[in-house]
């Protein structure tokens, strides 16, 4: 059980600044996501709070205790690498029971705790396997088991499921949901995956490019982006993202068209306005604000994706649930759920 | 699938023609070493080139054994090349593994220096390591030749470790400091055992490399009873004659403890122990 405090963490190589300033509060028990795009210092922050990476600015305190300087054995944390990180010369039980050894536990305590792991993986009947001898899913589940046994305050997850197929992926990702019901442990959790980060998520925090763009819990991110970035990162596919013009009372899209959205306040300083694919829709040519072409039509079964082309707006994406009949280079008139849209200011951020 | 893994059995037989020639090629040396060793002196001229003499004798074995100085150059070159395995590995290891693992300032400077140690011919600084030998006194000793040795194999040994470590991903150790070890038992009990192959690699190369060294032992010992196996085997060649029967069978006694070593080093050479430590 841990509350986990970070305050004004900073990381640099040298003169290479990876992380500013980041504050972040996370409860005893909660389950926090990092997502963000590549190279944006998710690992690096989980890293140092596993102990892996000298923290180079600001405090990190567990339970109100500062921890910047504690080894990574004595922070009683257990780690998942996207690696999995097995060790190669143990077999499975050894590899699960690797912290306990360490730890001197009796005997007894280790099997049976090793047990108690591996059959809640699913993993007893390769209790005697090297790890070369499993497939990348058991592999995962190894890695998970390792962290399970040591019963530890906290729980940190790099990617784990990033190797595995999407099937696997989906149950695993169940897995790790049920696991932090049973251990109402503290879990942080990086991903690229949006859904693994809205399913798996009390809360999400967005990184770019070091910093934090936004910490909420998915419906908040999703209904109520801080900025184009958050808005654009969350949500799939993407929002759409289009040009206006300021207007006596609404904003012009580029094409001329009206819409009537925002205070007076916020039209003044909006620059662009976003729309989800779902808050579009199409309808009939009198209830039409754009009138463009089908480019291109994607049938899920249970949704319809067209890409429609907007002749002075550009490329806009609206998604239709169930099946919608339509064809490429079809004429589609589409509507906008102004209730639903966003206007963003001219550095990104939300009006 | 089946016709790719079909190969024609004309395939097949060139495979194996090639690699006998090939072994034939590389093991013939051995096979006439062994061949002289056991012909009896009469013979070894007058069937010089038969491939089998036609009668065997193991005099010379006896004659090398027994009435040489053979074993004591024996035990002197298995301190020497034994000592200077264990020294140069130890040695290696430490800085592979720093050179591995860690960023230290004046780390690419060392690394050039030992690369420029390897640029020069031996020859060019045999003079001045006689004179340093010389002064400390170690002349004709043991001691100075692993000293030497272990000295000019570190850079090399050194270079050989660093890739064994680095072959090592850095994941596991980091594994093991969460799971509550400190450094120095991730390496020991983690690293260590994966570095296995590693060790025995260079323990085999720098053990053989001592083995055979010919031009220090020549330089630094005069004495008979600090005179490694190479040096002793000069002696069986006089102002007037070569003794070659005795040195051939002296040679073959020579391979035995390289090929006991590497028998005995071999399960660890076996690669491959790393698989399944990480996926992707
Ligand atoms: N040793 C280092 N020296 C300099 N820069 C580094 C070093 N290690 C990482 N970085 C930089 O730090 C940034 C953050 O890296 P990090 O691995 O945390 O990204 P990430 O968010 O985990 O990305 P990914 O999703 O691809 O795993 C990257 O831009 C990377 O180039
Ligand atoms: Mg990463």
């Amino acid at each position: 059980m841990a509350r986990i405090e970070l305050n004004n963490i900073a990381k640099s190589y040298g003169s290479v600044e990876v992380l500013r300033d980041v504050n972040l509060t996370i409860e005893d028990g909660e389950f926090i996501v990092l997502v963000g795009p590549s190279g944006c210092g998710k690992s690096t922050l989980l890293r140092m709070i596993a102990g892996l990476e000298p923290i180079t600015g600001g405090e990190f305190q567990v339970d109100g205790r500062r921890m910047n300087e504690v080894p990574p054995r004595d922070r009683d944390m257990a780690m998942v690498f996207q690696s999995y990180a097995l060790y190669p010369h143990m077999d499975v039980a050894r590899n699960m029971g690797f912290s306990l050894e360490i730890r001197k536990a009796q005997k007894e305590e280790r099997s049976r705790k090793i047990a108690d792991a591996a059959r809640t993986l699913g993993l007893s009947s390769l209790t005697e396997r090297l790890p070369r001898a499993l497939s990348g899913g058991q592999r995962q589940r190894v890695a998970m088991g390792r962290a399970i046994v040591r019963d530890p305050s906290a729980f940190l997850f790099d990617e784990p499921l990033s190797n595995l197929d999407a099937a696997l992926r989906v149950e695993m990702r169940l897995e790790i949901a049920r696991l932090h019901q049973r251990l109402n442990a503290t879990m942080i959790y990086v991903t690229h995956d949006q859904v693994e980060a809205l399913t798996l998520a009390d809360r999400i925090v967005v990184l770019n490019a070091g910093d934090i763009q936004q910490v909420g819990t998915p419906l908040d991110l999703y209904e109520r982006p801080s900025n184009k970035f958050v808005a654009q990162f969350i949500g799939s596919p993407t929002m759409n993202i289009l040009g206006i013009d300021q207007a006596e009372n609404g904003v012009k899209l580029k094409d001329g068209t009206l819409l009537k959205v925002g205070s007076e306040q916020e039209r003044r300083r909006a620059h662009e306005l976003g729309v989800r694919p779902e808050h579009l829709d199409v309808v009939a040519e009198d209830a039409a604000h754009m009138k463009g072409v089908a480019e291109l039509v994607e049938h899920l079964g249970s949704d319809t994706n067209i890409h429609a082309n907007v002749p002075g707006v550009g490329p806009v994406l609206v998604r239709q649930h169930g099946h919608y009949p339509l064809r490429a280079g079809e004429a589609v008139n589409i509507a906008v759920d102004l209730e639903k849209s966003h206007l963003f200011g001219v550095e990104g951020q939300r009006l | 699938m089946n016709a790719l893994r079909q190969t024609s059995p004309w395939a097949v037989a060139g495979k194996y023609l090639a690699l006998a020639l090939y072994v034939a090629f590389a093991l013939f040396p051995l096979y006439w070493l062994a061949k002289i060793a056991v012909t009896p002196d009469k013979l070894i001229f007058s069937e010089g080139t038969a491939l089998v003499p036609s009668r065997f004798t193991f005099e010379n074995f006896q004659t090398v054994l027994l009435q040489t100085d053979f074993v004591a150059y024996f035990r002197n070159s298995l301190i020497v090349s034994l000592g200077t395995a264990a020294i140069t590995t130890m040695i290696a290891a430490a800085a592979g593994y720093a050179f591995s693992r860690f960023d230290f300032r004046g780390k690419r400077l060392i690394i050039a220096l030992m690369l420029i140690t390897q640029m020069f011919p031996l020859l060019m600084i045999i003079a001045p390591i006689y004179k340093i030998v010389a002064t400390l006194g170690l002349l004709n000793s043991l001691t100075s030749l692993i000293i030497v040795y272990t000295a000019f194999n570190i850079p090399f040994a050194t270079f050989l470790m660093q890739s064994f470590f680095d072959g090592i991903p850095k994941d596991l150790e980091e594994a093991g400091m969460i799971d509550g070890c400190t450094r120095f038992e991730a390496l020991r009990k983690i690293v260590l055992p994966l570095t296995l192959p590693g060790l025995g690699a260079t323990l085999g190369f720098i053990f053989t490399a001592a083995w055979s060294e010919l031009l220090f032992a020549l330089m630094l010992i005069n004495s008979n009873d600090a005179m490694t196996f190479p040096v002793g085997l000069l002696t069986f060649v006089s102002k007037f004659s070569v003794d070659w029967g005795q040195m051939m069978a002296a040679g073959v006694l020579a391979l035995v403890p390289s090929c006991l070593f590497f028998i005995f080093i071999q399960r660890y050479l076996v690669q491959g122990l790393t698989t399944g430590a990480v996926k992707g």
